[in-house]
C-alpha cells in the first residue's frame, strides 16, 4: 500500500524525525492559513498524488505570498500531473502539502528496502541527495552505500557507523543522522513497510538540523491486518474505480487499455493469457484473477466487472480447472449471463477438475460462447475477432 | 526417480482440521501419498478419516516418522509453523499458504540457513513426483509417471497447464515443484535445476518463470555455467505494466528491473530454450527433447 507523503510525515513525525514545518490542505483557503501560520516566504506547495517525479512535473511550487499560496494551490487542485510515474493519462491533484522552505547546506539520500534477493533488509544511501535512485544506481552504482540487514539480528551500531563514515559526515551531524537511521529502522520493521525513502535528507543552514524534505513509504499488503489504523491511510480516490471495487469482493483486477476483456484462475496463467491476446494481434483489457477458492459468486461479479468497461469489446474466459473447478465456473458465468445484457462474444477455454459437468451447464443454458478446445483455438478466435 | 518426494515421504499435514487442509489431506491420500499425520493445536486425539491428528509438530514426528510437512495454517501463524516444523527435523516442507508478510519470511528465510530443512513455497501449489506422491493442491490426473522431464514453476494453474501440455504430447514427469509466487522464497530455481541435473531418471528440465525479481536471471547462468541437461523456459507476463503486483506478491516490475523481456534475452543468452508463446509449449518441448 503506498501512502501519501504527508501521512509519511507524520508517521515520521512520530518517530522523532525532523521533518519541514507546514500542513496538508485540501482547498485554496486552508493553504492560505497554513502559509500564514508558517510566516515566512516562500512557502513550498507540493501536490500529494501517488507518483513520484513531481517537481518536473510541475507539481511542486514555491509561494511568495499567502495569496499566491491561494493561487497556486487554487491551480494545483483540480488539475493532473503527468510525471514519469503517472502514465500518460496524469493523476489529478486533490490536496496539497504547504510547508516552509528550508536553507540547506547538504542533501543525502537515505532509503531502506526488503531486498528480495538476499533476503535481507537492505539500507542505501547516498551523498548525492534529491537524485533519482534507480538511475543513479545503474549510472554509479559504486556511488550507493549498501549495507545489508539480517533482520532477526537488526540493525547494529556497527552498521550505523559504517553508513555515517561513508557519508564523510561531519561530529556536528553525526549523532542526528545515526537517531534517525535508527528511527527509521525501526518505523520500516514496526509498521511492515516494503519501502521507507528520504530523498533528500537535508541538513539546514545555520542550525544544521538533518530534516527529511521528501517522504514515500510503501506497507506491505500482506501485513495489513496487524496494522489496523495505518488502512485509515489508503486513499481510495487514489485507484481505479473497478479496481477498488474488484478488491471489496477479493478478485484481482488490474485495469488495462486494451479491449479484450478476460478472466483466468491464477496469476500466473492470468499474465501468460494477457500474453496470449497480444501475440494474437489484439490487446487485454485487463488483468483478472479470479483466484483458486473463487465460488459461484466471485465469478459473477468478476465477469460482471470486465462487462463494466465500455472499451471491452471480446471477452476471453481461460480457465485451468484446480482447486477452482469448472462447474462452479459454468454456473458463475451463467448466473452473470443471465443480469446482462450481453451483446459482446465470449470466448471460453476451459480445462481441468469437472470439465464434462461443466461443459454440460454452459451448453444447457441458452447462452451460447464460442467454446474452444484448447489455448492455440482460442488464440485464433481472438485473432479472428479482436486482432489489428 | 524423482527429487523431494517418493514413496518414502512419510507426509504431515500442519493446519489438517481447516477446510483446505482437511479437503487436500484427503486428496493425497487419494493420489497415493502416505499422509501418517496432521498437527492442529488443542485438536490432539482427534481423526482425519484414518489419520491421526497431534497437538505439535513434536509429537506428531515421534509417533509416526513424519518427514515432510504440507502446511495451511493462515498467513499470520504460518512462519510458526514452519519454524515449528524445521525445528523438529522435518526434512521437506511445503507451504501452501498465500499472504504471508515479506518481514516474517525473510526471518524465516534466514532462519533456514541454520537448519537442514527445505522449505518450499510459501504461495504455492506444491510439489507432485507422478505416480509417487503428491504434496500439494494441484489436480493430480493431469500429470503422466515415469518422466523424463522435470518441471520447475513459480505459478500455480499456469503450472497446470504446461504440465498438461506435456502429457498430451505423451511427455511424462519426474517430479513437477510449483516453487511459489512471493518475493521471498524457500528453495528456489537453482536448487531444483542442481536436483534435477542430479537425478538420473531426469533428462530435461521446463522451468516456467514470471515477472518481477531476478531468479530467472541468476538460474540462466547456473545453467549454462553447471548443466548439461536441456532446459525449456517460458516466461509470463510480457504485457504486464510497469509498477503493478500482478496477484502474486512477486510479480513486479519494478524501476524497469524484472520484466519478461529482460529475462528471457538473458535465458536466451545462456543457452535456455525459450519458448514465447503458451499456445505451442507442450509442441516445443516434444521438439526439444525428443532425444
Amino acid at each position: 500500500m503506498r501512502i501519501h507523503e504527508y501521512q509519511a510525515k507524520e508517521l515520521f513525525r512520530r518517530y522523532n524525525i525532523n521533518i519541514p514545518y507546514g500542513g496538508i490542505a485540501f482547498d485554496p483557503d486552508e493553504a492560505r492559513s497554513i502559509a500564514r501560520r508558517i510566516g515566512r516566504f516562500p512557502v513550498v506547495i507540493k501536490a500529494q498524488i501517488h507518483a513520484g517525479g513531481r517537481g518536473k512535473g510541475g507539481g511542486v511550487k514555491l509561494a511568495e505570498s499567502t495569496d499566491e499560496a491561494y493561487s497556486l494551490t487554487h491551480g494545483l487542485i483540480g488539475t493532473k500531473i503527468i510525471t514519469s510515474q503517472t502514465g500518460p493519462g496524469g493523476k489529478l491533484v486533490r490536496k496539497v502539502l504547504v510547508e516552509e522552505k528550508l536553507e540547506t547546506d547538504k542533501e543525502l539520500y537515505l532509503g531502506i528496502v526488503a531486498d528480495r534477493k538476499t533476503s535481507k533488509i537492505l539500507i542505501m544511501a547516498s551523498e548525492a541527495g534529491g537524485i533519482d535512485i534507480e538511475d543513479e544506481a545503474d549510472a554509479m552504482p559504486e556511488k550507493i552505500i549498501r549495507v545489508y540487514i539480517d533482520p532477526n539480528i537488526g540493525l547494529q551500531p556497527f552498521h550505523c557507523r559504517k553508513i555515517a563514515f561513508d557519508l564523510k559526515l561531519t561530529s556536528s551531524v553525526w549523532e542526528q543522522f545515526v537517531l534517525i537511521l535508527q528511527n527509521l529502522y525501526r518505523l520500516f520493521t514496526d509498521y511492515d513497510c516494503s519501502l521507507v525513502e528520504i530523498n533528500p535528507l537535508v541538513v539546514t543552514a545555520k542550525q544544521s538540523i538533518m530534516t527529511a524534505l521528501d517522504a514515500k513509504i510503501e506497507i506491505d499488503d500482506n501485513a495489513l491486518f496487524r496494522h489496523r489504523g495505518i488502512i485509515e491511510y489508503r486513499d481510495i480516490e487514489e485507484e481505479d474505480p473497478l479496481e477498488v471495487e474488484a478488491s471489496r469482493f477479493n478478485l484481482n483486477y488490474i485495469k488495462m487499455d486494451g479491449n479484450v476483456g478476460n478472466m483466468v484462475n491464477g496469476a500466473g496463467l492470468a499474465m501468460a493469457t494477457m500474453d496470449i491476446i497480444k501475440l494474437a494481434g489484439a490487446k487485454p483489457a485487463n488483468f483478472l484473477d479470479v483466484g483458486g477458492g473463487t465460488t459461484i459468486e466471485m465469478v459473477e461479479k468478476g465477469f460482471r466487472l470486465i462487462l463494466r468497461d465500455k472499451d471491452v469489446k471480446l471477452v476471453f474466459i481461460n480457465i485451468f480447472g484446480g482447486i477452482l473447478r469448472c462447474d462452479v465456473l459454468a454456473k458463475g458465468i451463467v448466473q452473470a449471463v443471465g443480469k446482462t445484457d450481453l451483446n459482446i462474444p465470449v470466448v471460453i477455454r476451459m480445462d481441468g477438475t469437472n470439465i464434462e459437468e461443466g461443459r454440460r451447464i454452459l451448453y444447457g443454458s441458452g447462452f451460447k460462447p464460442i467454446y474452444v478446445a484448447d489455448l492455440k483455438a482460442a488464440a485464433q478466435k481472438i485473432s479472428e475477432l479482436a486482432g489489428a | 526417480m524423482s527429487i523431494f518426494v517418493d514413496k518414502n515421504t512419510r507426509l504431515l499435514v500442519q493446519g489438517i482440521t481447516g477446510k483446505e487442509g482437511q479437503f487436500h489431506a484427503r486428496q493425497c491420500v487419494a493420489y497415493g501419498t502416505n499422509v501418517v499425520a496432521g498437527v492442529t493445536p488443542g485438536k490432539g486425539g482427534e481423526k482425519i478419516d484414518d489419520i491421526p491428528v497431534f497437538n505439535t509438530v513434536g509429537e506428531a514426528v515421534d509417533k509416526t516418522g513424519a518427514n515432510c510437512s504440507m502446511i495451511f495454517v493462515p498467513p499470520q501463524y504460518a512462519t510458526d509453523a514452519i519454524v515449528e516444523a524445521a525445528d523438529n527435523g522435518i526434512e521437506i516442507i511445503v507451504t501452501i499458504t498465500e499472504g504471508i508478510p515479506i518481514l516474517d519470511m525473510m526471518k524465516v528465510k534466514n532462519y533456514m540457513g541454520n537448519v537442514r530443512s527445505r522449505l518450499v513455497g510459501p504461495n504455492c501449489p506444491g510439489i507432485i513426483s507422478p505416480g509417487l506422491c503428491k504434496v500439494g493442491i494441484m489436480p493430480g490426473f493431469i500429470h503422466k509417471p515415469g518422466g523424463p522431464i522435470g518441471v520447475i514453476s513459480r505459478s500455480g494453474t499456469l503450472t497446470y497447464e504446461v504440465v498438461n501440455q506435456l502429457t498430451l504430447q505423451g511427455i511424462g514427469q519426474t517430479t513437477c515443484i510449483g516453487i511459489g509466487g512471493d518475493p521471498i522464497i524457500g528453495t528456489n530455481f537453482i536448487d531444483c535445476l542442481d536436483a534435477f541435473e542430479r537425478d538420473p531418471d531426469t533428462k530435461g528440465v521446463l522451468m516456467v518463470g514470471e515477472i518481477g525479481g531476478s531468479a530467472e536471471e541468476e538460474a540462466a547462468r547456473f545453467i549454462s555455467e553447471n548443466m548439461k541437461k536441456k532446459v525449456v523456459g517460458f516466461i509470463a507476463g510480457l504485457t504486464a505494466p510497469p509498477g503493478r503486483r500482478m496477484g502474486h506478491a512477486g510479480a513486479i516490475v519494478s524501476g524497469g528491473k524484472g520484466t519478461a523481456q529482460e529475462k528471457i534475452a538473458v535465458m536466451k543468452e545462456n543457452g535456455v530454450y525459450i519458448c514465447e508463446d503458451l499456445c505451442t509449449l507442450g509442441e516445443f518441448c516434444a521438439g526439444v527433447f525428443k532425444d
